[in-house]
């Protein structure tokens, strides 16, 4: 095997490919052309699609493990939602407040996350979820507690598109921010810093040797999928001018890692396809059967997990490249 | 992939037969959380539904009525907004029902206000829901009416003191609060006042407390389902009973299951609730009959009783309006409306389009040897207070 140029291969890493340019544009342009009626479904999933990348760069790439990421999520609709009530509806600056204050929560909480793994990890995050949900039930005042926020009120955007509940200003929204955060993390995963974090992920006592800060990485990326997290939730409060108890809470730290696994980790476009499978399978079994359609997606969770452990992408990836082995020159799991 | 492109003309066939029978049908959209944590009542509620269509069928002005039903799956308002927003955009409907949860319930009612549809809140109890859409109107109860009217009524018998009890959440907290603020508009006062958690608690404690300040009269509210046979339980062990002290609650505390948990202990605490299946008139012996026949025996409750009416309603705003089912015409048309329903004459308040009925004061005594809720006064024509 010859060696190989590390600049090279992180550029060929970070190639854009046709197929990339294409989805994005189908992206835009089959739901506000064929599914005009199902805009309010797209931007939920392209608001949780943003919010699966965030718990990806944690997950995937850094190996910390969270069943409370809902926190942040929650965090960033809440102060989305809060400034809106208190008379700032404008929805782009609200948005970047909501990621802002819940990256500044996740920098707090982060000095506690990267000190333990594993168990331990599960059960911090998940009691930090608990906590959260708590809190604001409490605080009632401030957050309308169990009836949830009250009196969101999201101003045009740029002043000139209304949202209404077709969903087409949210839509278009939701994702514009989507694929400026895609962009984003697709930048961070591919540099020297994302490869430190996979690296971190699969040796970490190979990367003390080395002279990497394990710490002060995982607090970085943790810090970064807070706010990212926080973005998520910011927008879908505005979109849909609620917020309640349950954007902080257990089932939705436990759907977004579900839709996770599901497109596969490790991989930003596993993110994505996983909440649209999700939130369409969702969508189309919960209208056929509204009491039992659960056992639907327990059954095509076992099925995906049972037949392809890495998630759908990884699932494809795998295929892909037992169609097209090339002696010395395997496809890159990771 | 020839398999894919099946399935996707089979979708598009069905999307578009939607839109070819929209003319001859009426579509009620509703939405309740029929999964999750209250399945139940919001299953109790769904067979209402089913109920009166079964009584009624299904054709009003010569059209077809037709049930489109969206899961919400628990307290999920921005979901409950998205599925809403759905009801209208997809299937068209002309009616968004339903409505178990008060948050829900608020995202649903900003659609109906931007959509311009009228909306039945069919449950939820929380007073200003219906001050957020212009064409909601209610066939439930609201906390506010049943625990102020109760309010009154306990102060005009003279208790002077009363201690109360309620669960820390919203509903809990508004319905403690309507009751000590008619209470003590009434000349009564409020001697202690203690919050229990929503999840699995210990009621011990608190009993222990009022057992110790020996209040005159204590007030209980806490959520129906395991809770009220819990609490009755821990009264009677801590010698907290009608005997030495007055007990008053909202109806879900002496609810069936709850008696027959709580035995003797339970003889004497009154309760006030809009609907009791007990209350022997022939309509509403009737009902029970039909939904005990039409569910394997299980009685109705609340959940059934809101939903059967709000049907009622929306067949009659349906039948006075005529043909126009825009959410002008059918708010105008439930407007003011009165009728005979299982639980006592009740109508729409055309000012706040807010439930206006009869509550019963209910104290449980031994009937054929058992306890039982007996009616021993009734509030006619009660209002929410809060509007």
């Amino acid at each position: 095997m010859q060696p190989i140029d590390p600049q090279k291969w992180l550029r060929n890493k970070a190639r854009i490919s046709p197929y990339e340019i294409a989805f994005w544009i189908a992206a835009l342009i089959i739901p506000y052309a064929f599914f005009p009626n199902y805009l309010a479904l797209a931007s939920q999933i392209a608001a949780t699609a943003i919010f699966c990348i965030a718990l990806d760069l944690i997950i995937g790439y850094a190996g910390i493990i969270s069943l409370g990421h809902a926190a942040f999520f929650g965090l960033g609709a809440y102060a989305a939602g809060i400034l809106s009530q208190k008379g700032w509806g404008e929805p782009i600056s609200g948005a970047l407040f909501g990621a802002i204050f819940a990256g500044f929560c996740g920098w707090i909480v982060s000095f506690m996350i990267v000190r333990v793994q594993h168990l331990a990890l599960l059960m911090i995050t998940l009691g930090l979820g608990f906590l959260l949900v708590e809190l604001a039930n409490t605080l009632d005042w401030l957050t309308g507690g169990s009836d949830g926020l009250l009196g969101i009120d999201t101003w045009n955007l740029f002043g000139v598109f209304k949202f209404t509940f077709w969903g087409y200003t949210a839509y278009g929204y939701t994702l514009g921010a989507a694929f400026l955060v895609f962009l984003l993390c697709r930048r961070l995963v591919n540099s020297p810093f994302g490869l430190a974090l996979e690296t971190i992920r699969e040796n970490p006592q190979r990367t003390t040797a080395l002279g990497v800060p394990n710490r002060a990485r995982l607090q970085k990326v943790f810090t970064i999928s807070a706010a990212i997290a926080g973005l998520a939730g910011a927008i879908l409060a505005q979109t849909t001018e609620t917020v309640s108890l349950d954007s902080l809470g257990f089932q939705r730290s436990a759907d977004i890692a579900v839709m996770l696994i599901l497109g596969g980790t490790g991989r930003l476009y596993g993110a994505i396809l996983g909440s649209i499978i999700f939130l369409v399978a969702r969508d189309q079994l919960s209208g056929m059967n509204p009491q039992y359609w659960y056992f639907w997606i327990g059954l095509l969770l076992m099925i995906v997990v049972l037949f392809m452990p890495r998630g759908i992408l990884g699932g494809l990836e795998k295929i892909k490249s037992k169609l097209s082995t090339k002696p010395n020159q395997k496809v890159d799991g990771a | 992939m020839k398999h894919m492109l099946t399935a996707l003309l089979g979708a598009a066939a069905l999307m578009s037969a939607g839109v070819a029978q929209a003319a001859d049908t009426i579509k009620i959209g509703i939405v309740n959380a029929y999964s999750g944590q209250f399945a139940d009542p919001a299953a109790q509620l769904d067979n209402g539904i089913k109920l009166y269509m079964q009584i009624h069928g299904d054709m009003v002005n010569g059209k077809k009525i037709v049930i489109i039903r969206k899961d919400v799956g628990g307290i999920k308002p921005p979901l409950a907004k998205q599925l809403a927003a759905e009801l209208v955009t997809r299937d068209n409907v002309d009616v968004l029902a339903g409505n178990l949860l008060t948050p829900n319930a608020l995202a649903v009612a900003a659609v109906s206000a931007e959509a311009e549809k009228f909306m039945v809140i069919m449950n939820a109890s929380t007073s200003f829901i219906t001050t957020k859409s212009p064409y909601v109107a209610r066939t439930s109860v609201t906390s506010a009416q049943l625990n102020s009217a109760f309010g009154t009524w306990v102060a005009s018998k003279g208790v002077k003191e009363v201690y109360t009890m309620v669960t820390d959440y919203a509903p809990g907290k508004g319905s403690g609060k309507a009751f000590e603020g008619a209470f003590v508009a009434g000349g009564g006062k409020v001697v202690g006042s203690d919050a229990t958690p929503v999840v699995n608690p210990d009621f011990s404690p608190f009993v222990q407390r009022i057992a110790d300040a020996k209040p005159e009269a204590l007030y209980i509210w806490v959520p129906g389902g395991t809770q009220p046979p819990a609490v009755g339980k821990a009264l009677a062990e801590r010698g907290v009973t009608p005997a030495n002290t007055k007990i008053y609650g909202q109806g879900e505390l002496t609810d069936d299951a709850a008696l027959l948990a709580m035995g003797d202990a339970s003889l004497g605490i009154i309760t006030a609730y809009h609907y009791n299946i007990h209350r022997d008139t022939k309509l509403n012996n009737e009902f029970v009959k039909a939904y005990r026949a039409a569910n394997d025996g299980r009685d109705p409750d609340i959940y059934t009783i809101g939903a059967y009416d709000g049907m009622h309603l929306i067949y009659e705003a349906l039948k006075k309006a005529g043909g126009d089912t825009s959410g002008k015409a059918l708010i105008a048309a439930a407007k003011g409306m009165e009728w005979e329903s299982p639980r006592g004459t009740m109508s729409i308040d055309p000012e706040t389009r807010d439930v206006v009925q009869t509550i019963y004061i209910r104290e449980v005594q031994k009937v054929d040897g058992k306890p039982a809720n007996v009616i021993i006064d009734q509030i006619d024509h009660a209002k929410d207070p809060t509007h």
